[in-house]
């Protein structure tokens, strides 16, 4: 049983429409992209450490070896790194893995194989051979997760030329873009969010798939956009109906996938309301939130009516302790407040905050 | 001082694996190891004129391996390797004007310029893979195994280790998983004793490193690196072993490079090892020692050798022609295969 399960159990999202079509926790989402991707094509497996035992990876592996036996889905080794390239070695030989991490912070452990091999192979062969391969983990938050077990690595990957990086916010993009990586035919991660896993929502029965690459406009406005992925954008959905009470008109953009990065769904809603808040789950510093803002000084500088803001977390590693975390992790108060601020600066010159 | 002493049987050695083998087998092997040999001493002796701009490491003195290997290897049989890549990229078939290409950063080298020297491929015969992160290599090459163990598929991987490379942890997660699945691969350590300049002694307990394979739960045997037929028909048993589902073997080669670790000539008078200890080994050179066992088993002769000179020198000549009449890359190509389709 994971440890902040009970953390998880008690957070609260609004139930779906059922009018609106079936509705799927985002961990069945997840379980169903993975029985659709063993059942479409026998070269997809399924590794990683205790993904057949009884906590079965959150639940999204649960009865998978059961349906589709332990040559598919097996648990491994503590052995990270050589996972990574067994992974990579298999993928470069007709097969397609699905290696799922409970945390991030472990795949760093394999960093040499996921970027220094996977997402070179291709590149340094002349494209004479493929690597797909899906990167699957969950970014943890808050009950005591601490600085080893909370990191989400995203910026630190987001430089690495050759890797693909999905962050869903939604079960129904848990679930279609899950099946879009592993029909990749590139290093794709997953990096999913532990507080997402109790959210509930419209998922369509069988095989479709989210396109990489491609954001979208969850929510639309005049005033400000709010730019982001996973659960930032849970939170900056939150920020947007705080900003709404008054009267201010968020717009909030979905990435979906932060690498490639959809430049043009920005650019355009930028466009519109010429103040960006980009949001992220990760650090400020040399990550989603850096790059947001470089893309927006670099390709929407006229559209600019105040500076970029970002709301991440700060030049710190996560603490441990409860009123720490508190401080530490932003919330859809500060997303509001921050975009509050970009709306108000053209009568507070001085700066936002 | 010698720290490293040959301990095999020399020209003795090839007795006892030799018999049975049709004489146009051991030829061919000989004739495979002199072409290496005489490839490498030509791209070390046009290296300064910088043509080449490519880190190289040479297998002067290790030509042996590679080729007992190989001979071991169906086509559908896949190597994968280190930074080391010339022997085994050789030995298994790869193309010769493809890798000059290659090392000439050419737009048709095997990578189309972009892997040099340490990352030759040539898929076509089997060279599917290398790496120049020590122990790169090994969990990709347990992979590939992985992929043919999942798809039964009558195949066997090998790769190619340094020593150096058993110290790195990830060869150790390789080891664990191939012997837990018990899938179809080889692993191949040919032990020459230095990383880099660094000695053995200064980087391991004194151990015999097929002892600390074999307690992964694999056999793992130890053999004479300069004798060709003891490298092939190791690799021969651990094949036939690993294509009955029986599993991974290991097997360590004591070889000596006679050579820098990178680049043009030895560099043995810096002091990190004794030039006596390359000479013992230069003395039982693989080329020439099996070369000498072949004269006198009658199966080679003066006459032979200088025509077996002669074809290898004039297919070298030529193939450098080649390389150095072939295309540079144009900026197009960098932007190519970043990501697959
Ligand atoms: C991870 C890593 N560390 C260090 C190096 C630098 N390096 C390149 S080759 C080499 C020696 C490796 O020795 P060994 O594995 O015994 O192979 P050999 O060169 O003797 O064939 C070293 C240290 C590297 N390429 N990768």
């Amino acid at each position: 049983m994971p440890w902040d399960e009970g953390l998880v159990a008690s957070l609260v999202y609004d139930r779906p429409d059922p009018s609106e079509g079936r509705i799927l926790s985002y961990v069945q989402a997840i379980n169903e992209a993975l029985v659709l991707a063993l059942e479409h094509d026998p070269s997809v497996f399924v590794m990683g450490q205790g993904v057949d035992d009884p906590s079965a990876m959150f639940g999204t592996t649960r009865g998978l070896q059961q349906r589709f036996g332990p040559a598919r889905v097996f648990d491994t080794p503590l052995s990270e790194e050589s996972m990574m390239g067994v992974a990579a070695g298999a993928a470069m030989n007709g097969m397609r893995p699905v290696y799922m991490h409970n945390r991030p912070d472990f795949v760093l452990l394999a960093a040499n194989q996921l970027i220094t091999h996977a997402s070179k192979v291709h590149f340094m062969d002349n494209g004479q051979t493929t690597v797909p391969m899906v990167v699957w983990a969950a970014i943890g938050r808050g009950w005591g997760s601490g600085a080893q077990h909370s990191q989400s690595i995203q910026g630190i990957l987001l430089g690495v030329p050759g890797l693909k990086i999905v962050m869903p916010s939604t079960p129904h993009d848990a679930k279609g873009l899950l099946l879009s990586a592993i029909l990749d035919n590139n290093p794709v991660c997953v990096f999913e969010h532990r507080w997402l896993m109790r959210k509930d929502g419209i998922v369509p029965e069988g095989f479709y798939r989210v396109p990489l690459g491609r954001g979208i406009c969850r929510r639309t406005g005049r005033d400000v956009t709010i730019v982001g992925a996973s659960h930032a954008i849970e939170l900056g959905m939150q920020a947007a109906l705080l900003l709404a009470a008054e009267g201010i008109e968020a717009e909030v953009i979905d990435l979906r996938t932060i690498k490639p990065l959809d430049e043009g769904i920005i650019l355009e809603s930028l466009k519109k309301t010429g103040r960006i808040v980009a949001v992220d789950t990760a650090w400020m510093k040399g990550g989603v939130c850096a790059e947001i803002g470089c893309l927006a000084a670099e390709k929407g500088y006229a559209d600019l009516k105040a500076p970029v803001a970002r709301v991440g977390l700060p030049d710190i590693p996560a603490p441990a302790g409860y009123t720490l975390e508190q401080i530490y992790y932003p919330d859809a108060a500060r997303i509001a407040s921050a975009a509050r601020a970009l709306v108000r600066w053209d009568a507070a010159p001085a700066g936002p905050g | 001082m010698i720290r490293y002493h040959y301990t095999g049987d020399g020209i003795g050695g090839f007795g006892r694996f030799a018999a049975g083998q049709p004489p146009a087998f051991l030829l061919g092997l000989h004739r495979s190891m002199l072409r290496i040999r005489r490839i490498e001493e030509e791209i070390e002796r046009r290296y300064h004129e910088d043509q080449m701009k490519t880190p190289i490491h040479l297998v002067i003195g290790q030509e042996a391996t590679s080729v007992g290997c190989c001979a071991a290897l169906g086509d559908t049989d896949l190597l994968y390797s280190s930074h080391r890549t010339h022997g085994t990229y050789l030995a298994k078939g790869g193309d010769l004007k493809a890798m000059l290409c290659e090392l000439h950063c050419r737009a048709n080298g095997c990578a189309g310029s972009r892997g040099g020297s340490m990352h030759l491929i040539d898929k076509g015969v089997g060279l599917a893979g290398t790496s120049a992160v020590v122990g790169g290599a090994v969990p990709i090459a347990t992979g590939a195994a992985l992929a043919a163990w999942m798809k039964q598929e009558d195949r066997v991987i090998v790769v190619f280790l340094g020593d150096a490379t058993t110290e790195e942890g990830v060869t150790s997660e390789s080891l664990n998983f191939a012997a837990l699945k018990r899938l179809p691969i080889v692993f191949f350590c040919e032990n020459n004793f230095y990383s880099v300049q660094s000695p053995l002694e200064t980087r391991q307990p004194p151990r015999e490193l097929h002892k600390w394979a074999a307690a992964h739960e694999m056999p793992a045997v130890l053999i004479d690196g300069v004798n060709v037929l003891a490298a092939f028909e190791a690799t021969r048993t651990a094949v036939a072993r690993a294509k009955a589902g029986e599993g991974p073997s290991f097997i360590e080669a004591r070889v000596y490079r006679f050579r820098a670790h990178a680049g043009a000539g030895d560099d043995s008078r810096t002091g990190y090892r004794d030039e006596a200890e390359r000479q013992q080994w230069e003395r039982v050179c693989p080329v020439r020692l099996f070369e000498a066992y072949l004269v006198e088993a009658g199966l080679l002769n003066a006459t032979a050798i200088d025509a077996l000179e002669h074809e290898i020198a004039e297919e070298i000549a030529d193939a450098f022609a080649y390389a150095l009449e072939s295309p540079n890359p144009t900026e197009a190509d960098l932007y190519r295969h970043v990501y697959a389709e």
